[in-house]
């Protein structure tokens, strides 16, 4: 079911803190007739894209003015962004001198081909990066990294980091996602959107008819991991923590994400586990899975998000903001989003885990209220709101 | 009726990672005394306006960092009393997080070899933006219903803000309610309210108390 077309500030009062609409109203005045250029390498898929598509045209019903260019290339100028992105964030890729060039090359392209005159430029990511070799004198350049920058391939960034003092600054999701640099480094955390399919409002009668689509029983309460079926997110050590809780609980596991696109051993061992124990419930989500997503959170009783690495992990936010209590690893920005002992625990182990789940099934009342401070949490901190006021915020401060 | 209104500002933190990084409790208490007033205020009561409803959350990054990253319970409850609101200046602030950095460091396992963080401390510099909300009282009502609808940061920033780092003696709204109402003895209870009671939503419910009291009386 899709959400509203197009969305309005004003849509947000019903979910924003007080008075934080009107916040960005008059935070919009103050730099009202600026102009902001984002540029990415899509204007599909999750992340920044569908961030950029529901914001855009609320900040320039702001009088922001604000546009949105992307970077295209050839196949072969994907396929090295795809493996540059992977090298930013650590994961050892073969990236040849010919890879870089050809990245540069297309940038320079790109840079004569697109229109970059702005008050802010705010480069998103890896392949658009270059982009800053052909920078016009006006204007500040922002370089957005999203995700942990901290450990980049060496050879790739050697290769970057001779372009970044042509930026005027860059901005990082955390603080320990944060290389050194040679220019200012300013820190916004993501936001989850409050009125989009993953976190908006849904009746208990389309929750229910997701539910048994998804092949989910309704039957008993039970326990959701979100993440793609890989060692990282480690939903092995999420079943084992299951398992200790089963003995004194009668719950169910349910481990939900996106189909593998390679053939997944860990897929299969959890659906092994499944065999074995029936109330494992293994689902792989189709193409549009947002809502389906939505379901799942708001039908469980308490979310575990125990990854063994991870980028910010808003996962954990999205089930904050349906009440939920979170249990989460302490990796990337998942402390960040956890209050211990207020929202949630974070938890080193299995057995920590299995501790916490078992305190809170134990304790009713206590997944209410941690529910309710999970949702207040993130209604101050994790909302879009609160990202766009920041964004805004950023423009007045470097373009004063 | 007033002579000049209130007009209400909320702020906004664009928030600036500077170093130096700490890994261990002895290389903190050198950050800490090395780095400027503006920096140890981001990182006390410059974390109110990150969390305006969590107030039984750690109250200061220096708590935080030690109980989370360093795993050292004893240092973060003691960095935890410290703040700008009792300490009543930024110096006296640097002084008290120095004296419990020192303490802790000469006293138990930590003195021969103190235990490295699992992530770093980074200091951090807020640029602070003010923005008017558009919201004026002129009379003691209007203060009353401008003060509940408005943005938390606004309790940050007239509250907390001009009176801790820009050094606005009782912050404005104890200023107004006695230069702009002619209500001493509101400025006093106003001035009274502990800024320290764990979050901006909490200032707010305190003020509207004794705001409500006002009209009540008056």
């Amino acid at each position: 079911m899709a959400g509203p077309v197009r969305i309005t500030l004003d849509d947000y009062r019903a979910v924003a803190p007080r008075g934080a609409v009107d916040f960005v109203l008059r935070l919009a005045e103050t730099v009202r007739g600026r102009r902001l250029v984002h540029v990415t390498a899509s204007r599909y898929g999750g992340g920044i894209a569908a961030t950029l598509n529901r914001v855009l045209p609320v900040v320039n019903a702001l009088g922001v003015e604000t546009t949105w260019e992307i970077i295209v290339g050839t196949a072969e100028f994907d396929a090295g962004a795809r493996s540059l992105a992977l090298a930013l964030h650590g994961t050892e890729q073969v990236v040849t001198e010919a890879m870089l060039e050809r990245l540069h090359a297309t940038c320079v392209d790109n840079a004569a081909r697109l229109p970059l005159e702005g008050d802010l430029v705010m480069v998103h990511g890896g392949a658009p990066f270059l982009l800053v070799d052909r920078r016009p004198d006006a204007g500040r350049w922002i370089w957005r990294g999203h995700g942990d920058l901290s450990a980049p391939q060496a050879q790739v960034w050697a290769f970057l980091r001779r372009f970044l003092p042509r930026y005027d600054a860059a901005v990082l999701s955390r603080r320990s996602f944060a290389p050194p640099l040679p220019i200012p480094r300013f820190l916004i955390a993501p936001a989850v959107d409050p009125l989009d399919d993953r976190n908006r409002d849904m009746s208990r009668l389309e929750q229910a008819q997701r539910l048994d689509r998804l092949g989910v029983p309704r039957d008993k309460p039970y326990l959701v991991q979100v993440g793609e079926f890989t060692r990282t997110q480690d939903p092995q050590g999420v079943i084992n923590a299951y398992r200790l809780v089963k003995k004194r609980h009668d719950v169910r596991l349910v481990l939900a994400g996106p189909e593998p696109s390679d053939s997944s051993t860990v897929l299969d061992e959890v659906r092994e586990a499944a065999q074995a124990d029936g109330d494992v419930v293994p689902v792989v989500l189709g193409g549009a899975a947002d809502a389906d997503l939505n379901a799942l959170e708001r039908g469980a009783t308490v979310v575990v998000q125990k990854p063994l690495r991870a980028d910010f992990a808003l996962d954990v936010a999205c089930a904050m903001w349906k009440g939920k209590p979170v249990i989460g690893s302490p990796v990337g920005g998942i402390p960040d989003q956890i209050v211990p002992h207020a929202t949630g625990y974070v938890v080193s182990t299995v057995e920590g885990a299995a501790f916490r789940l078992r305190n809170l099934l134990n304790s009713p009342e206590l997944i209410g209220r941690m529910g309710a401070a999970a949702r207040e949490t993130v209604r101050h901190r994790f909302l879009i709101t609160r990202d766009l006021a920041d964004h805004l915020g950023l423009l007045a401060h470097l373009t004063k | 009726m007033t002579l000049m209104p209130f007009v209400f500002h909320g702020c906004l933190a664009v928030r600036e990672l500077v170093g130096p990084e700490a890994w261990d409790a002895r290389a903190l208490l050198e950050g800490v005394g090395q780095v400027s007033d503006e920096m140890l205020f981001t990182h006390t009561a410059g974390t109110m306006l990150r969390r305006p409803v969590q107030g039984d959350a750690w109250p200061n990054d220096f708590a935080l960092w030690a109980a989370t990253e360093l795993g050292d319970q004893a240092l973060a409850e003691r960095l935890a009393m410290v703040d700008v609101f009792d300490a009543g200046s930024l110096d006296a602030l640097r002084a008290n997080l120095v004296a419990v950095l020192e303490d802790h460091l000469h006293r138990g396992p930590v003195a021969t070899a103190p235990v490295p963080a699992r992530e770093p401390f980074v200091f951090l510099r807020s640029h602070v933006v003010p923005v008017p909300l558009g919201v004026t009282a002129s009379t003691l009502r209007e203060f009353r219903d401008g003060l509940a609808v408005v943005d938390a940061s606004a309790l940050f920033y007239h509250v907390v803000e001009v009176r801790y780092r820009l050094g606005r003696d009782r912050g404005d709204f104890a200023e107004w309610t006695e230069q702009g109402l002619g209500r001493a003895d509101l400025a006093e209870r106003l001035t009274r309210i502990d800024a320290h009671v764990g979050s901006l939503e909490r200032i707010r419910d305190r003020c509207l108390s004794v705001l409500e009291d006002a009209l009540v009386t008056s």
